[in-house]
């Protein structure tokens, strides 16, 4: 068995709240150069500039790229040889959150009770979605997340003779409702498949991947790129002042799922698309 | 067009501006987002005081991360406008003039908008630490206990905003997605 401790986990957790908040992965600095370059409208193109503007501010005067530093949603894949000492795993986890808002002037938008509402003032607690997998390594994704762009998030459970047509329907819809309240230029993440709540985490999975970069299936693939154009043809543009880019990439996860059954969960996520990954 | 305004806000003025200009505001504004508008609102209906003067005031719907030393406030971009909305016709009866926030809202507002003569900005949403910068001071007013949610009274140089909904009703969001939607 090899030992992590949760004295590293914690540390570790920390500085990646700080870094997601402050600065985006290459792929998402790339994807909004691009988008730049492609916008055609005079207003959305200014908007884009802005955004850029806003990421170099944010980089070098250490302010968050968005005042809404999210909730801290976690993927953990834990290998089974690994040995955590020290205390429990989501512990550490939580008091990297604790810590990391604290220390990075992050702000704390958790509240301890949907309904009482009282802010929790730590930011915690955390989102841990966590996996099981062979080998010695832990690997921690965090893709603290905005709710701007998750309330106008949606599942539907579709049924089996909707086929492919209705999940392209479900997908346009989501978007185009979400509109210029989702802070486009969007990241939109698709679960199809599996259950319920299978579907709905497919769907947060697939914003952590690589901006832009396909799925392996080829019909897969095909789907993200048609529904990409069909976003962008929407016309609602860079904060939905209009314009011809509306998202910067569609990621779709599929899952096998029951005879009966056709669930489609959308994620939508702002241009701020912040994810840090770290294996220990 | 480009035009820079004060405030508070004056009716003449922003009867002027129409959906799609952009905007410089100087002055003083106001923050509320969902828990201060939901405490103002409830004081309103016991019939107490609230705890600004709504009169020509801009509430700008934002709730900021915390500011480093020497900082007046941290990233303070805008938040969803719509959440809002259930209260927003009721300030704007009792006077208040313009509001910044992001994204569509209803049409309750929109009448409300109308009905007073008054206006809806949006800022760009997820340029927080840009507008950061045009925010020259900041001090909690009212509502301390909200920790980021608290309403707070901000002094604004050049803030660039966005006429969302002018004063006759017009709607950008519904204009300009129509020109380039296919």
């Amino acid at each position: 068995m090899r030992e992590i401790s949760c004295g590293e986990i914690t540390e570790c957790i920390c500085k990646m709240c700080i870094q997601a908040a402050h600065f985006l992965s290459p792929d998402m600095e790339d994807i909004l150069q691009q988008a730049k370059e492609k916008e055609i409208a005079p207003l959305g193109k200014q908007i884009l500039q802005q955004l850029q503007d806003n990421l170099e501010i944010a980089g070098r005067d250490m302010i968050p790229i968005c005042q809404d530093t999210g909730m801290a949603v976690f993927f953990l894949e834990v290998g089974q040889e690994v040995h955590i000492t020290g205390g429990g795993l989501e512990d550490a986890v939580n008091e990297g959150v604790r810590r990391g808002y604290t220390e990075g002037y992050l702000r704390k938008s958790v509240v301890r009770d949907p309904l009482d509402r009282v802010n929790t003032g730590d930011n915690t607690p955390a989102i841990i979605h966590t996996r099981i997998v062979p080998g010695d390594k832990l690997c921690m994704t965090l893709a603290p997340k905005g709710f701007g762009s998750e309330n106008m998030s949606r599942i539907v459970m579709l049924k089996p003779a909707d086929g492919i047509e209705g999940v392209k329907k479900v997908i346009l819809e989501t978007v185009d409702l979400a509109g210029p309240n989702a802070c486009p230029p969007m990241v939109v993440g698709v679960g199809v498949g599996g259950d319920f709540e299978k579907a709905a985490l497919m769907a947060k999975h697939a914003l952590t991947r690589e901006t832009g970069k396909h799925s392996e299936i080829p019909y897969v693939e095909e789907l993200e790129k048609e529904m990409l154009a069909k976003i962008n043809d929407l016309g609602i543009g860079p904060a939905g002042l209009g314009g011809t880019v509306t998202a910067l990439a569609v990621h779709i996860e599929t899952y096998p799922t029951h005879i009966a059954g056709l669930p489609v969960a959308v994620n939508i996520c702002c241009h701020a698309n912040r994810h840090v990954t770290v294996e220990l | 067009m480009e035009y820079q305004i004060q405030a508070p806000l004056i009716e003449e003025e922003i009867r002027q501006l129409r959906a799609g200009d952009y905007v410089y505001i100087t002055g003083t504004i106001y923050t509320a987002r969902d828990a201060a508008h939901k405490r103002m609102f409830e004081a309103w209906q016991q019939g107490e005081a609230l705890p600004i003067d709504l009169q020509g005031n801009v509430i700008y719907y934002m709730g900021p991360s915390p500011a480093r030393e020497g900082r007046p406030i941290g990233s303070a971009g805008p938040t969803t406008a719509s959440r809002m909305d259930k209260y927003a016709p009721t300030f704007l009866d009792l006077g208040q003039k313009g509001m910044i926030g992001k994204g569509r809202r209803s049409s309750q507002v929109k009448e409300a908008i109308v009905r007073n003569g008054a206006i809806y900005f949006a800022a760009v949403g997820g340029a927080g630490a840009i507008l950061s910068q045009v925010i020259k001071e900041a001090e909690v007013i009212a509502y301390d206990d909200l920790g980021t949610e608290a309403i707070r009274r901000l002094r604004v140089e050049k803030m660039p905003v966005i006429v969302a909904i002018d004063s006759q009703g017009n709607d950008i969001y519904e204009i300009a997605q129509q020109e380039y939607r296919k």
